[in-house]
């Protein structure tokens, strides 16, 4: 097991930033036209994140023109560019698929006050 | 130039190239070493033999150790020899042959190993018979069904797919691609499965049909 820890080490990217289920985060994503390449960024709350090493992905919902839109990345995949955190999400639960059945207003998650609590 | 080379399983991981995300099997591969070198005149045919994983002199018995001291190198677990055109171009007894010798990534190779043992199997699961319906009273279940006709030819034909031992044979997947050779681990990665469990002895050789 120790060599394929290894190995797996220069796969894996630790500039990402801190981010869980409820977080509404932007994921820049590098997007390959014919011989030209663009970002174009997906920006939507966090579902939920799974696996671990090179296999680790997570789940970003976003609303589009009223259509709920889910987007699976991996992780560590160079195609993507960065990961912004925008706002911090109070969620009870790891995977936040209740989203899916909630609509408009009730669709919200609440955000979470990340500054330490004696500057509230 | 020799045709492949021992290894070791070690497990299954993925890794990225140019942004995608490719399965590999973990095959360690510290390297071989030339036990015996058999030329077709004096022994009939061409063929290298090597060595892999080192045995303590005290677990060896007299006969195979009198053939390692005459290489020159420890006893070894495990010996193979690979065929080929007259191998005298060069190997020596004694002569360790490493991983980034014979291949780089991008070559495609085959892999043998013995496959996982999975015991005496029905139908379904060795031969992948479909089986009858579970349940409304059918008592066809995961049996085989008939296995031919009545007194014409009144007997079962040879090779009749059939219950019994599945698995724990030798298994060769053909042209898989190499992604990775890492020197500092000594490993290659091949990309997808391989035959085998973690730990197998894995013969891996350029691909036949490439």
């Amino acid at each position: 097991m120790n060599i394929i820890a290894e190995i797996e080490k220069d796969y894996l990217r630790t500039d990402h930033p801190d981010f869980g289920p409820g977080d509404t985060v932007i994921v820049n994503v590098k997007i390959k036209e014919g011989s030209k390449e663009r970002v174009q960024a997906f920006e939507g709350v966090v579902l939920r994140r799974r696996g671990g090493a090179t296999g680790a992905s997570f789940t970003v919902r976003k609303i589009s023109y009223g259509v709920g839109v889910e987007r699976v990345f991996p992780l560590h995949s160079p195609i993507i560019e960065s990961i912004k955190v925008k706002t911090h999400g109070s969620v009870r639960k790891g995977r936040i698929y209740y989203l899916r059945d909630l609509k408009g207003k009730a669709a919200r998650v609440k955000v979470k006050d990340m500054r330490p609590a004696k500057t509230r | 130039m020799i045709e492949g080379l021992i290894g070791k399983k070690v497990g299954m991981t993925s890794v990225f190239v140019e942004g995608a995300d490719i399965p590999v099997t973990v095959i360690e591969t510290p390297g071989c070493f030339v036990t015996q070198v058999k030329a077709s005149d004096t022994d009939g045919y061409a063929a290298l033999q090597v060595g892999f994983l080192e045995k303590k002199e005290s677990r060896t018995n007299k006969a195979s150790l009198g053939h390692a001291k005459k290489a020159g190198t420890p006893a070894f677990y495990h010996v193979k020899e690979f065929g080929g055109e007259d191998l005298a171009d060069g190997y020596k007894l004694g002569q360790k042959i490493e991983v980034t010798d014979l291949f780089k990534a991008g070559d495609f190779v085959d892999v043998t190993s013995k496959s996982k043992g999975k015991g005496f199997t029905g139908v379904v699961k060795r031969w992948g018979f479909k089986g009858g319906p579970a349940s409304h009273g059918s008592k066809h279940g995961r049996t085989g069904g008939s296995v031919g006709q009545g007194s014409s030819p009144s007997k079962v034909f040879k090779g009749m797919k059939m219950a019994g031992q599945h698995g724990n044979t030798n298994i060769t997947t053909q042209n898989l691609k190499v992604v990775d050779v890492r020197e500092k681990e000594n490993v290659i990665l091949i990309k997808g499965a391989v035959p085998g469990a973690i730990g197998a002895v894995v013969v891996i050789k350029k691909a036949l049909k490439k």
